[in-house]
């Protein structure tokens, strides 16, 4: 996917379903670290904290993940 | 040139593209007309290629073929939409018509405009595979419980299904032609003969792929859409096998739909004589104007009767036209 | 069809054929002073009688072409320059992907384009066509064409469609116009061809410089908006975004960095004119 900081708001043009998503801090950097790999929650966490120094509760994150779900950006095995 | 219809002039491009260079202005207007209400405007653009043409008639072609990218990533994506919704059912997914071309690479599938999503699974999986696609935000498309009622009981698929955000209607299909048609096709054996993609989705087989197209082309509908489906059935003939072809053909007891098949796309593409019934069916085929009309409504209103008749006995048929009209607002005294 | 005609306005030829004679001529009289149409054209207009007896009795014109949408409304034959004009617009937003497609305003000054976009009713048409009578070169008031390779504002100098009240605050003498058209869905409208000059400029292409977005009606406020929230506006007021795919995308993205834009509330049109004119100076 294409990802083009514009100021607050990252817009990300997604390639195989052709659709723009203007995103807030964290998804992009969720979409960043989940790009290509399967990650569970923890591990998930983890990565988010150490590359972008993001944190936040377990419960949060997989809210984040359900919103990115349902926009068809991220699957869920 | 002279004498032809603009939809003569089409089957005439797409089957020999050099033909065009003859074209005036005046017969790229109507050429191309005539390729974007059959819908095969990206199909005109790929066979075309980067023969000379005008300018022009050169950006045109530009944008179907962008355009027709675009259509195939959507349709593409939708699959692998469906796919997710159905990983869990266990079920092999089949895809049919234009996806299926795409996401197989036949040259069926170059510039082609596809619409729904159409997808063959086994008919014990239909339940699963409905509760499936409802739950992954799937609507069902018509609310009324007796068109419901029919489709569930006669008709070869679910009702028609469209997704809530994306717009997009989904097909499911669990054998190729209506329980009621004269033919019954093995369902059975054209999902054991599939081909995997290795994504978790499959085709066809290449000459199951040939009897699909022509059972749907000739025994199914009204033939609305006939010159794509048969320019389809061009393409999908020259990647199969003959003796293959004719003895799936049989098996499926669709021998003599598969030879019509045969016969008109060299009647309608490359220029053979055809005569009697034949020739009936490439005048509905080229049923169209350099304004983008339909034209010849007589031949048209023939295959429409016809097509009812086909999918329904003729009891069966009366029943329904019967609660068609007592449900018409329009009827109201 | 039993008359057509074939129009060119900026980079885009439409061929309009008609059941009818009038609707026909009204278009080319409209459009007499527009260069020349190419040979072959790009998009399709079909005016046609919904049912054979329609073109005789209380003659009703269907709108559709190489694209159409079902439902929609038939016009009677007297308002067929209107029906035209829908169907050129029908089938430029459902069928052009040249260039990104913004429902929008837009004038150039020196060489730099201003934009304007916004809802029906936002005022864009007004104000295009009175700065236009300030010496700006009119390029557009429907649509503005962004061209994705180059990013540059191309003009659409279709005939400006004024309704009701602002038909009376525009110069029509010496300008060529249509019928005024009475009792349509909007109202009473009459289109106003835009002048020489313009015509003479459509085909030279301008680089943005300044995104309005209009509100008439308004207490006065100026609000400058940041690229994040222009590039969704954006996208809701673009025809084609979506067709267009990762070239559209691209397109919005360099616009929205490159040009400033800024969100304009005006009471009425000369406090509008006058706010425009400010901000193209800052």
């Amino acid at each position: 996917m294409a990802a083009e900081p514009l100021d607050a708001l990252v817009a990300i043009y997604h390639r195989p379903s052709g659709t723009t998503h203007l995103l807030v801090e964290p998804a992009p950097a969720i979409l960043d670290v989940l790009a290509g790999r399967w990650l569970d929650l923890p591990e998930l966490r983890r990565a988010l904290s150490d590359r972008y120094e993001v944190s936040g509760s377990i419960a949060a994150l997989a809210e984040r993940l359900d919103e990115l779900v349902a926009a068809g950006l991220v699957e869920r095995a | 040139m002279g004498g032809m219809t603009d939809a003569a002039r089409l089957a005439r491009a797409l089957g020999d593209p050099a033909s065009t260079e003859a074209l005036d202005a005046g017969g790229w207007a109507g050429l191309l007309a005539a390729a974007r209400a059959e819908l095969l405007l990206g199909t005109l653009a790929y066979r075309i290629g980067s023969l000379p043409v005008p300018p022009a008639v050169a950006a045109i072609l530009a944008d179907a073929r962008a355009a027709a990218t675009e259509q195939r990533r959507a349709a593409l994506w939708e699959a692998e939409m469906v796919r997710r919704a159905l990983a869990a059912a266990g079920c092999p997914v089949v895809l049919l018509k234009g996806t299926a071309y795409a996401a197989a690479g036949l040259s069926a599938g170059e510039g082609r405009s596809i619409g729904d999503c159409d997808i063959l699974v086994p008919r014990a999986a239909l339940p699963a595979a409905e509760a499936r696609l409802l739950a992954a935000g799937w609507e069902w498309v018509k609310p009324d419980p007796y068109d419901d009622a029919y489709y569930r009981r006669w008709m070869h698929e679910l009702p028609p299904l469209i997704h809530r955000d994306r717009d997009r209607m989904v097909d499911v299909h669990h054998t190729i032609l209506p329980p009621t048609a004269r033919v019954t096709p093995d369902a059975a054996a054209l999902l054991a003969d599939r081909v995997e993609l290795g994504n978790g989705l499959a085709v066809l087989s290449p000459a199951d792929r040939v009897v699909h197209a022509a059972a749907h082309l000739l025994a199914d509908g009204d033939l609305a859409g006939g010159l794509r489906n048969l320019w389809d059935l061009r393409c999908l003939l020259t990647e199969v096998d003959a003796d293959e072809l004719a003895g799936r053909a049989a098996r499926h007891g669709l021998g003599r739909e598969v030879a019509r098949a045969r016969r008109l796309a060299a009647a309608v593409f490359d220029g053979v004589p055809a005569s009697g019934v034949d020739a009936l069916y490439r005048r509905r085929l080229l049923a169209r104007d350099g304004w983008g009309r339909a034209t010849r409504p007589l031949t048209r209103l023939g295959f429409y009767v016809r097509s009812h008749w086909l999918r329904m006995p003729p009891a069966l048929l009366a029943r329904h036209l019967w609660i068609k009209w007592r449900r018409d607002p329009s009827r109201r005294a | 069809m039993r008359r057509a005609v074939n129009v060119r306005v900026g980079p885009v030829t439409f061929r309009i054929g008609s059941d009818w004679a009038a609707p026909v001529a009204a278009v080319a009289d409209l459009y007499r002073d527009y260069p020349p149409a190419a040979p072959v054209p790009d998009l399709t207009v079909r005016l046609e009688a919904p049912r054979q007896w329609r073109r005789w009795l209380r003659p009703q014109v269907a709108v559709t072409g190489d694209f159409g949408l079902p439902g929609m409304v038939p016009l009677p034959l007297a308002h067929g320059l209107l029906a035209a004009e829908m169907g050129m617009n029908l089938q430029m937003a459902l069928g052009h992907r040249r260039h990104l497609l913004l429902h929008a305003a837009s004038v150039e000054r020196d060489g730099a384009a201003l934009v304007m976009t916004g809802e029906s009713g936002a005022g864009k048409s007004t104000l295009s066509a009175l700065l236009a009578a300030r010496g700006w070169r009119f390029m557009g008031d429907e649509f503005a064409l962004l061209a994705p390779d180059t990013g540059l504002v191309h003009a659409f100098p279709r005939p400006v469609s004024l309704k009701n009240e602002s038909i009376a605050a525009v110069q029509w003498d010496g300008a060529r116009a249509g019928p005024v058209l009475t009792n349509t869905p909007k109202g009473t409208i009459r289109h106003l061809a835009p002048d020489a000059a313009a015509l003479a400029a459509s085909d030279r292409p301008a680089r943005a410089a300044l995104l309005l977005f209009p509100r008439f009606g308004q207490p006065p406020s100026v609000r400058p908006v940041p690229p994040g929230e222009a590039f969704a506006r954006l996208t809701q007021a673009s025809t084609n975004y979506v067709a267009l795919g990762e070239a559209g995308f691209r397109a919005l993205v360099r616009l929205v960095r490159a040009v400033p834009a800024v969100a304009v509330d005006y009471p009425d049109t000369e406090s509008g004119i006058a706010a425009v004119e400010a901000l193209w100076a800052g």
